[in-house]
């Protein structure tokens, strides 16, 4: 088994005395694809944002390669710029166009030399199909197109990791393909990730193991071709019975406008 | 045109240039002294002490509700009264408009700054952005592009709302064009209409520009 690289050692999170995360341990390793899936309010957010220290957590403690992120003497903004994170909301900056958004990390936090970063961050529109949209204002983009720069703006950090919060929950259905590609592109290539989705099929394609979180405890953890079609408690059970009732929804919307 | 030949009459259009210059002078050291306090005031403002945002709230309600006459009588005659302080005009001129203006300013820059989502400096920090970086080219940047028209609007309010100092002895351009009038009551009646014309088109060069320009950048960061 290769080094685990992030390791969530029995962490607890509350907010004004109601608890969210309760003991929860966790282990990505190199090159892992770890999806966490549960219903709303489950605290899926949160798990990811304490990892990112944009939470503190109240016990417990994160390492990554085995070194403490989380406690005293800290350093975020060293963890941050190992560890990429994506968020629902569009959050490009609006004043700056998308090269500048694509720049920023790399040449303030890295101090990387622009001419550098800016071949860097062309090829990677490229791949994503936003070559044009270099100089194009986050404003005149699609939700689809803004999270694919959010992904390559995440990209060129060049983290250890990554961190994706229900990237495409906000987005039209026609757009999520669009975006949920670049992901798997980023798997196949071997990019470590934690995953939060409520695309049940994307899960299951991009997963090496998935997580189901409920009430701020791990449930059930396993592969995902087990969990999706064997799960073992029924709380995961009834959790996926909800998607197999929105796809049969679906399903019979579509045959009736046809 | 009685009101031009009035105008052209011995030293009236200096006098009354050099009226503007006292508006203008004082309504841009009002104007400066706000901007900068304004800054700080609406730090204050965002933060979470409550002794702190009481007190703003204060002296909010009170430049809003209270006129600016008012405040203007309560320094120059007030602080005489109570203090033996006998202030010049200018100097309870600029005293107040920038007791205003602050306060103005201040709750611009307050909402401005809380106008940007927290989702913009979450995912700054998610960048590996310093604090310091976070402010400078995400926060910052974004509060000025949301200040500078607003604080422009309020700049044009200062500049008119200025008119009001003559009533406290200040010889300003709207004071130098009644004494013009008035001098010239006995061979000039109709000059009154011109003359006032006139005031009204040097407020109008100099707050037209100013407006414009707020209207522009409104447009472009919008
Ligand atoms: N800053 C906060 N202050 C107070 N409560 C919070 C805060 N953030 C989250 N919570 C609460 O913590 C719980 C878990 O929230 P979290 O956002 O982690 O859920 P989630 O699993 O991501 O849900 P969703 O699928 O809807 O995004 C919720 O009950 C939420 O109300
Ligand atoms: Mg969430």
């Amino acid at each position: 088994m290769a080094n685990p690289l992030l390791e969530v050692r029995h962490i607890s999170k509350g907010f004004d005395g109601t608890g969210v995360l309760e003991d929860v341990s966790l282990t990505v390793h190199e090159g892992e694809v770890l999806v966490v899936v549960g219903p709303s309010g489950c605290g899926k957010s949160t798990l990811l944002r304490c990892i990112n220290g944009l939470e503190r957590i109240d016990s417990g403690e994160i390492l990554l390669r085995g070194k403490p992120i989380t406690g005293e003497k800290r350093d975020l903004v060293a963890v941050r710029q190992k560890v990429g994170m994506v968020f629902q909301s569009y959050d490009l900056f609006p004043h700056m166009d998308v090269m500048g958004n694509l720049l920023l990390g790399p040449t303030k936090a890295l101090r990387r030399p622009k001419a550098e970063v800016e071949a860097e961050a062309m090829a990677m529109l490229k791949r994503v199909g936003l070559e044009e949209k270099a100089h194009a204002l986050p404003r005149t983009l699609s939700g689809g197109q803004k999270q694919r720069v959010a992904l390559v703006r995440a990209m060129l950090m060049k983290p250890e990791m990554l961190l994706l919060d229900e990237i495409t929950a906000a987005l039209d259905p026609e757009m999520v393909r669009e975006v949920l590609n670049v992901v798997l592109d980023l798997a196949k290539e071997g990019m470590t990730m934690a995953i939060v989705t409520h695309e049940m099929r994307f899960a299951e394609a991009v997963a090496d193991r998935v997580i189901f979180l409920e009430g701020g405890v791990i449930v059930e953890e396993g592969a995902p071709a087990q969990f999706f079609h064997h799960p073992k408690t029924e709380r995961a059970r009834q959790f996926l019975n909800t998607f197999v009732y929105e796809a049969a929804k679906k399903q019979s919307e579509n045959s009736a406008d046809a | 045109m009685q009101a031009l030949d009035v105008l052209l009459k011995g030293r009236n259009l200096a006098r009354l240039l050099q009226g503007l210059w006292v508006t203008l002078s004082l309504s841009l050291a009002a104007i400066a002294l706000s901007v900068a306090l304004g800054l700080l005031v609406g730090m204050l403002m965002t933060m979470k002490n409550r002794a702190i945002r009481a007190f703003c709230r204060l002296w909010l309600e009170t430049i809003r509700i209270v006129p600016q006459l008012v405040l203007l009588f309560l320094v120059y005659f007030g602080m005489a009264k109570a203090f033996d302080i006998q202030l010049s005009g200018e100097a309870s001129a600029v005293i107040v408009f920038t007791f205003w203006g602050a306060g103005e300013m201040g709750d611009l820059v307050r909402g401005a700054v809380q106008s940007i989502p927290r989702h913009q400096t979450e995912s700054a920090n998610a960048l590996g952005l310093t604090r310091g970086q976070v402010y400078r080219y995400v926060i910052i940047p974004q509060t000025v592009r949301r200040l500078i028209p607003q604080a422009i609007n309020l700049a044009t309010r200062m500049i008119k709302t200025t008119s009001l100092i003559m009533l406290i002895g200040v010889v300003e351009v709207l004071k130098v064009a009644q004494q013009i009038i008035d001098n010239a009551r006995y061979d000039a009646l109709q000059a009154a209409v011109g003359i006032y014309g006139v005031v009204f088109f040097l407020y109008f060069i100099v707050c037209w520009p100013i407006s414009l320009a707020a209207g522009r950048l409104e447009k472009k960061w919008a």
